[in-house]
Parts: structure tokens; C-alpha cells; sequence
């Protein structure tokens, strides 16, 4: 059973990279049951999000000014 | 792609990548617009220079670096912006320990955060977040903004940032670690500030 701390790095990588089959099988099972890390993955997905959006924002209120 | 075939299009699609990245130093949409027509021109111009060897992006990102170091040689301004070439100091191997107990359990760890969508249409929301990524330590935040804001793909940010693979996983998630935690007190989970949610 791999810990709360190598799933947390795990999701992360997968945000980069495609995971192994029993990587991507321990990740599944234990965000099924543990919410903490459940929270961690939307959250990181969020955030990749927020960046992406983060230089079109800037550009918007750089433009603004102006 | 054959790489020592250099056409107008395959430096195109190159643009945007390369206007996040000048606008991000520069931070003037026009600025960064002449700088990114520059390097476009200089790379068109000198085809001949390009070995195919580090990658289109890579040399494309050479030239503009130059164009935006001479931008700032002539405004003899100092670069305010992130120059994406710093080097953190005394960021401790023991840092990820703050998030997780010695048992590999989260320290706390994460809550739910309601409708974050949301807050993605709240300019409040958006001067947080920058606050957020201002305070990871410089080389962290180098590479986050390469990867995530830029939109490098792993590779080139370990060349641009000299990275080992290894460093490259560890930097990415402690930055994610991070930017929860900080996002998570300053907005999400502000008990001070609820307004924002209301
Ligand atoms: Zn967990």
C-alpha cells in the first residue's frame, strides 16, 4: 500500500507524463478511498487550469491599463 | 517534423509559446509583440544557424531572449519581470516534510475547495493567485511558469532550466504543493474573507 505522500507525487507526474499500468491502477484505488488526495488531484488539475488561463488574465488587465 | 526544414509555417505555430514568454518579461502585450515579430524575422534570416540539434523551440527561444535583453539594455530599465534563469538558496531537500508526517500521511492535507470555477471569473481571485506564484521561491516558480504558463513541454524546461529529470518531478510538485496550500488559505478555505464566496 503506497503512502499519501507517493500518490500525491504521482498525481502530480501524471499531469506530465503517462503513468505506468500499476501506477495508474494505485493512484485509481486510492483516491477512491481517501479524500485528502481526491482533493489533491481536482486541486492540481485546477491549478494547471488557473495557469493556463493566468498570462490571458494578465494580458487583459496589461491591456487595460494602457 | 524534419527538423532542418524551416518554412513560415512551422515558425508560426511557434508564436504564441513565444509571446507568453516575452509578455511575461516584458509585460506589454505591444512590447512583447515586436520582440516575438523580431525574433521571427532574425530566425527566418538566419535558417542556416539552426542545427535542429536542441529543438525549433529551444533556438527560437535563444533569439528572444536576445531581443529581450536588448530591449532592456536600451530602456535602461532593470528587469522587474521573472528572468527565468535564478537559482533558489536554501531550498531544503526537507521541504516536502511540512506537507507529510514521517508515516507518508498528509500534514493536514487537503480540504475541499467549493466552485472553483468561480472564482476563475473574480478578478479578486486572479491577484491572489499571482501573489500566490510570486511567492514560490524563484527557480520553483522559473519552472512552473515555463511549464504551465509558457507551455514548454517537460523536456525543454529541463534544458531552459538545467534540470535532471528527477529534479524536474520533485520541483513541479512541491510548486503544486504550494500553490494549494497558499490558494487554500488566501482564498478558498479565508474564513476573514467571505465575501468572496458570497
Ligand atoms: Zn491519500
Amino acid at each position: 500500500m503506497r503512502s499519501c505522500r507517493d500518490i500525491s507525487a504521482l498525481v502530480s507526474q501524471e499531469l506530465d507524463k503517462k503513468l505506468s499500468l500499476s501506477e495508474r491502477l494505485s493512484v485509481g484505488l486510492h483516491v477512491m478511498m481517501c479524500n485528502r488526495c481526491r482533493n489533491f488531484q481536482t486541486q492540481s488539475r485546477f491549478i494547471r487550469k488557473a495557469a493556463r488561463r493566468y498570462t490571458d488574465e494578465l494580458q487583459s488587465r496589461l491591456d487595460n491599463k494602457s | 517534423m524534419n527538423d532542418t526544414l524551416l518554412t513560415e509555417q512551422t515558425l508560426a505555430v511557434q508564436r504564441p509559446v513565444l509571446f507568453r514568454y516575452a509578455l511575461l518579461q516584458l509585460r506589454d502585450s505591444e512590447l512583447a509583440d515586436d520582440a516575438v515579430q523580431e525574433t521571427l524575422l532574425a530566425a527566418w534570416q538566419s535558417a542556416a544557424g539552426f542545427e535542429g540539434k536542441a529543438g525549433l523551440r529551444t533556438w527560437l527561444i535563444g533569439i528572444l531572449k536576445h531581443k529581450i535583453a536588448d530591449h532592456w539594455r536600451r530602456s535602461a530599465r532593470e528587469a522587474v519581470a521573472p528572468t527565468f534563469d535564478r537559482t533558489d538558496e536554501g531550498d531544503g531537500e526537507a521541504e516536502e516534510d511540512d506537507y507529510f508526517m514521517s508515516s507518508g500521511h498528509w500534514n493536514g492535507g487537503p480540504k475541499a475547495w467549493a466552485d472553483p470555477e468561480a472564482a476563475l471569473k473574480q478578478q479578486e481571485f486572479w491577484a491572489i493567485y499571482e501573489v500566490c506564484q510570486n511567492n514560490l521561491p524563484p527557480k520553483m516558480a522559473n519552472v512552473f511558469m515555463l511549464r504551465e504558463l509558457v507551455g514548454l513541454d517537460a523536456d525543454e524546461v529541463c534544458r531552459e532550466a538545467g534540470l535532471s529529470d528527477a529534479n524536474y518531478w520533485v520541483t513541479m510538485h512541491r510548486a503544486r504543493l504550494r500553490l494549494r496550500e497558499c490558494l487554500d488559505i488566501r482564498w478558498f478555505n479565508n474564513t476573514k474573507q467571505e465575501q468572496h464566496h458570497a
